[in-house]
Parts: structure tokens; sequence; C-alpha cells
């Protein structure tokens, strides 16, 4: 049996599970680990694919991987910042732009 | 078939670890079903004859980000805290939209060969669906596990790696120094 039906399926439940986490979590530092989740789950997607229509699949998650790690540091870093002018994760308390 | 089971069981773990991710109070906890799920998908790489992502996933994904999360969490010093979840109504309006996307995304498993084989077929594309759809070739009509067999697990990412995307792959060095000159700038007190 294939196990590219099986795993485009299991990316799809990871990456509803990553969606559910941002829209239901205030924590800024968990809001950004879904992000990591759906991410991880997209690159399931294209490393199942590319069993069947070649290995330009893989080269692609090589790149996503990189956008990720970039992406954390300066997340991080900006989470960082935050932390230090409000004392506080909570994107609740973050609220400069309303109206 | 023992493959299968071990697939099941390590897609198993990934999604229990995934909800984890999300329920738990303690965002080091978080982190660490973060991780779990992390080294499940790259066994779940591996099973896909994907060696070299699946080993790149445990060192940078589940090694290096991971540790930068770890990181951050215990400077901010974020232990267990109130919970931090939303109220009734916006958990419900989340499980509703949520709903939507689960219902467009799952039905993606019922993903089979011929079906696409017979869209393949219709479309104006040129190339040759027995090309694309016979397991033992890929598109550019070369078998996968003999070219691992004569150029090794990393030699067959890296040469569409090099030769097709090879300016990409240097963009994403620029990328990569972006990323440190700003994460340095948005971290310092001072500048």
């Amino acid at each position: 049996m294939s196990l590219v039906g099986p795993s485009l399926a299991v990316s799809a439940i990871l990456f509803t599970i990553g969606v559910l986490g941002v829209l239901i979590r205030r924590n800024a530092i968990i809001i950004f680990m879904c992000v990591e989740l759906m991410l991880n789950a997209v690159n399931l997607t294209f490393v199942a694919l590319s069993l069947v229509y070649g290995l330009t699949g893989q080269v692609f998650v090589f790149f996503v991987m990189t956008v990720a790690a970039a992406e954390a540091a300066v997340g991080l870093a900006i989470i960082l910042a935050i932390f230090r002018h409000h004392r506080s994760v909570d994107l609740q308390n973050i609220n400069l732009l309303r109206g | 078939m023992m493959a299968e089971q071990l697939f099941w069981f390590f897609a198993g773990t990934a999604i229990a670890a995934a909800l984890l991710v999300i329920t738990l109070r303690n965002p080091i906890a978080s982190a660490f079903c973060l991780i779990v799920t992390m080294l499940s998908l790259a066994a779940i790489f591996f099973m896909l004859q994907a060696h070299f992502i699946g080993a790149v996933q445990i060192l940078v994904y589940a090694g290096a980000v991971m540790v930068l999360f770890l990181f951050v969490i215990m400077l901010l010093n974020l232990g267990r805290g109130e919970s931090d979840r939303k109220r009734a109504p916006g958990i419900l309006a989340a499980v509703l939209l949520v709903g939507v996307l689960a219902s467009q995304l799952v039905p993606l498993s019922g993903y089979s060969r011929e079906r696409l084989a017979l869209e393949f077929s219709r479309s104006t594309l040129l190339a040759d669906p027995a090309i694309v759809f016979d397991s033992t070739m890929n598109a550019a009509g070369i078998n996968p596990a003999r070219a691992t067999q004569e150029r090794g697990v990393p030699g067959d990412i890296a040469m569409p790696l090099f030769q097709q995307y090879l300016i990409p792959f240097e963009l994403t060095s620029i990328l990569l120094l972006t990323a440190i000159v700003g994460a340095v700038v948005l971290a310092k007190r001072r500048i």
C-alpha cells in the first residue's frame, strides 16, 4: 500500500491542529510554535508528493526549513522585545494598534 | 505489514503530541511535545524515502529551532501561569472555523494515483502519465532506488539543489544573513 494518501491525511490533520492552536491560545510563544507545526505539516505534504512527482518537492522542503529557521530567530527576537516592553507575552495585552 | 504499522504508530504519536502542544498550559511542556511531533515526522520522512530531509528535520527543527524556543521560554521565565486560553465564544468560533478547514483538507487523503492520472490525462500538460505515475520511475524518468544506489542519499537531492535551484539556494544565504542582523538588532537593548 502506498503511504502517500495516509501521509496527506496526517499532514491535513496536523495543519488543522496548528490553525486551531493559533486561534485558541493567547501566549505568543505557543502561537509561534503552532506556526512551526503548520510549516512541518506542509513539509510532510511536499515529501509525500515527492514520491510521485520527483525530488523537487524535497528541495522545496529544504527552502521551507531555511525560511522557518530565519523566521524563528527573528520572531523570537520580536517576542523578546515585546516582553521587555509589556512584561508579558499575552497577546491580549498587546493592543496598541487597536482603534 | 510492518512498515504500515510503524507509519500509523508515528502518525498517531505526532497527532497526539500536536494536540498536547495546543492544550497544555505550561509552555515548556508544549515545547517538549512539539519536539516529539517533529521527531515522529522525521521518522515518517525516513519511511517516505526522504532520508536527507529526515536527518535535517532532526538537526534543524528538533535540534536548533526548538532549543531556541526553550531558551527564550526559560529566559522570559514563563512558567505555569494562569490559563491563556480564550473564553468559550472565542473557542467555539475557532472550532467552527477549523471544522470548515478540516472538511476541505482531510478529503485530500482520498488521493490516488489513478484519479490523479485521470485528471492528468484531461489536462494539457505534456508529461506522460505512465512515467509520472509509475512507482519505480519519477517524473524525470529516473528510477529513484537505482539513482540513490549510484549517488548516495544526499547526492539525490544535491543534484537539483545545486543545478536547477542554485540561485534560490544562494539567496537563502542572504535571507539567513538578514535574519541574523534582524534578530540582533531587535533583541539588543541599545544599538
